[in-house]
């Protein structure tokens, strides 16, 4: 039994009170998450997306134990989150990237000494990973600064180290680069890649930044409106989204839309046009083509946005 | 396959959790060391002020309903210090609803503690002890003033009345935290509750109407903190004539509501709903 991660068939199913009169109150059913089946090997890295309000949190917070299924079967590391979640707890290390587990007040040291004192760290071992972390992670000059004077970035950092220390099995990671700058955004990357290799910890990341997902996840599951929509390898999901590029091209001068054979102007704002070509292809030849055809001053190549990719990707109904 | 590298050990008990945290939160607040002293000064201020008022009225009155001072303080006196006691260790429970209305709940339910010790421990302050403080000064001075035949079983009876008021009162802080689960916004039914139980035992029950002190004798059993077994030691009969034993059974109450509240709490937990992000 490798899978660490299984779930059945798992429903939770709101009960939401809404006010439709004065006094009178229509109880509604919302299913958040709506029969989701998979399963997640042992040190596999899976990216987890979908829209706001998909389910993904939902469904983390069940994983968690913070939330009971309302149906299903539910396991991971061979234990029933909601029913054993402290027992759990020493087995998981979760990272909410909008709030921090971290001590507001207090130097960033002491939260890891809470944690050595609550997970109960054997010694040796809490120095081994704490000293890790701050290498990794750009740790060392922080430790003695009050959590509240850390930057977002900063913050982050800690905030993955202080999930780590206990050497978890499994790691939650939710919007790990949100609000993060290029720099701090690769550091995290580089770290999680390396975890991963190193401990063969299993992560499982939720973001909205498809960036994320390439450099790190090679399985990836979509789920809306509670529904598992795609459960595969990136490179998939970009077909089967029919997922596009964007080709911006600033020219010399305001011309009419330009003649690219594979892709098509979608937007003309004076010289600036952004062409879309499909995200298979390579933007060698467009470019080449472009550049001998028009005056062209500068050129750019944006990568498909996540939210756009999955929301052309189906209407409503499972790909696979 | 990579085995796990750390043998788990079994998660730190109710106790150890409520130290740990508590004590994090002392070095947090004496980072901001001003504001502790004023806040200790305040709060002893603050509910002192509420001996003051009765301390007033005495200077106009003899009595108040058929209780001479020293009385009225030693029932002013057990109903604090029970409460300062039910108070500084888990006050800030009340502060679960807004836990759940911003989703930090959530970042202790991922912790190997259990939840009630952390949400107790949350925001501990040793400013609450200034409540206790005052209430434990004006049970002293009742106790100096007081015109009792002292007899073997009243004066055990003191503390056994401390204890078990400062049980009941916690199972009421937990009762009411459980109840946030389903209504975040329900903090000020909980201080009605606990402040306001702690301020009607200031009184002695003759000075309330009688459907009032049925209620909270037979519904909500505040009269066990502090009246039952505080009258028997006063060696005054209790408004709804009540066999004498009852002041006796204050531990067995304290119990009773403990399990309940406890019960209230699990069931609040597994209801969580947590927010949408």
């Amino acid at each position: 039994m490798s899978d660490l991660i299984e779930l059945d068939g798992v429903e939770k199913v709101f009960e939401v009170r809404r006010k439709t009169g004065r006094l009178r109150r229509e109880k509604r059913e919302v299913r958040a998450v709506d029969g989701i089946s998979f399963r997640v090997p042992r040190g596999e890295m899976v990216g987890y997306i979908g829209p706001n309000g998909a389910g993904k949190s939902t469904t983390i917070k069940m994983l968690t134990g913070i939330l009971t299924p309302s149906a299903g079967r539910l396991r991971v590391a061979g234990l029933d989150p909601s029913r054993e979640r402290t027992k759990l707890a020493q087995r998981i290390g979760v990272v909410f990237g909008q709030r921090t587990t971290l001590w507001w007040d207090l130097p960033l040291y002491d939260s890891y000494k809470l944690a050595h004192r609550m997970y109960r760290i054997p010694d040796a071992r809490f120095r081994e990973n704490l000293d890790r972390c701050v290498e990794l992670l750009d740790l060392a000059s922080l430790l003695d600064v009050p959590v509240r004077q850390l930057s977002l970035g900063q913050r982050m950092r800690g905030d993955i180290a202080a999930a780590l220390l206990h050497d978890p099995d499994v790691l939650y990671l939710d919007e790990p680069t949100i609000g993060l700058d290029v720099i701090s955004k690769a550091k995290v990357r580089q770290f999680l890649r390396d975890l991963n290799a190193e401990r063969a910890t299993t992560i499982l990341l939720t973001t909205h930044d498809l960036t994320d997902i390439e450099q790190l996840c090679k399985r990836v599951m979509v789920i809306d409106h509670g529904r598992l929509m795609y459960d595969g390898a990136l490179a998939g999901l970009h077909e089967a989204g029919e997922s596009e590029r964007t080709l911006v091209v600033d020219l010399e001068r305001e011309l009419p839309p330009v003649q690219a054979e594979g892709a098509r102007v979608v937007k003309v704002e004076g010289p600036r046009q952004w062409l879309a070509f499909p995200a298979s292809a390579s933007a060698a030849p467009l470019v080449a083509h472009i550049a001998q055809a028009y005056p062209l001053v500068d050129l750019s190549v944006r990568e498909p946005d996540i939210e756009a990719v999955i929301a052309r990707m189906y209407d409503g109904r499972p790909l696979y | 396959m990579a085995e796990t590298v750390t043998e788990r050990r079994p998660a730190p008990g109710v106790w150890a959790t409520y130290r740990m945290i508590a004590g994090m939160w002392i070095r947090s607040t004496l980072a901001y060391r001003a504001s502790f002293v004023m806040m200790l000064v305040g709060n002893f201020l603050v509910t002192a002020f509420d001996f003051v008022v009765i301390a007033l009225m005495f200077s106009q009155v003899r009595s108040l309903g058929g209780y001479s001072f020293a009385e009225v303080a030693f029932l002013y006196g057990t109903s604090t210090t029970a409460f300062g006691l039910a108070n500084a260790v888990l006050g800030s429970i009340d502060k679960l609803g807004a836990r759940i209305r911003d989703g930090t709940l959530d970042t202790l339910l991922v912790r190997p503690a259990p939840v009630l010790a952390q949400v107790a421990a949350d925001r501990f302050g040793l400013q609450r002890l200034g409540r206790l403080l005052q209430g434990v000064l004006v049970l002293a001075g009742s106790l100096l003033s007081l015109h009792v035949h002292w007899t073997v079983l009243k004066v055990l009876l003191v503390p056994v009345m401390l204890l078990s008021g400062t049980a009941i009162f916690c199972a009421v802080f937990v009762a009411g935290a459980a109840f946030q689960f389903w209504a975040q916004d329900a903090a000020e039914v909980q201080s009605a509750f606990t402040y306001g139980g702690q301020t009607l035992l200031q009184y002695p029950p003759t000075v309330f109407a009688k459907d009032m002190v049925r209620g909270v004798t037979f519904v909500l059993p505040l009269a066990f903190v502090n009246w039952l077994p505080a009258l028997y030691v006063l060696g005054r009969p209790y408004p709804l004539a009540l066999p004498a034993w009852l002041a006796f059974t204050p531990p067995l109450v304290a119990a009773a509501c403990l399990t309940l509240a406890g019960q209230a709490w699990r069931v609040g937990i597994r209801s969580y709903r947590s927010t949408g992000s």
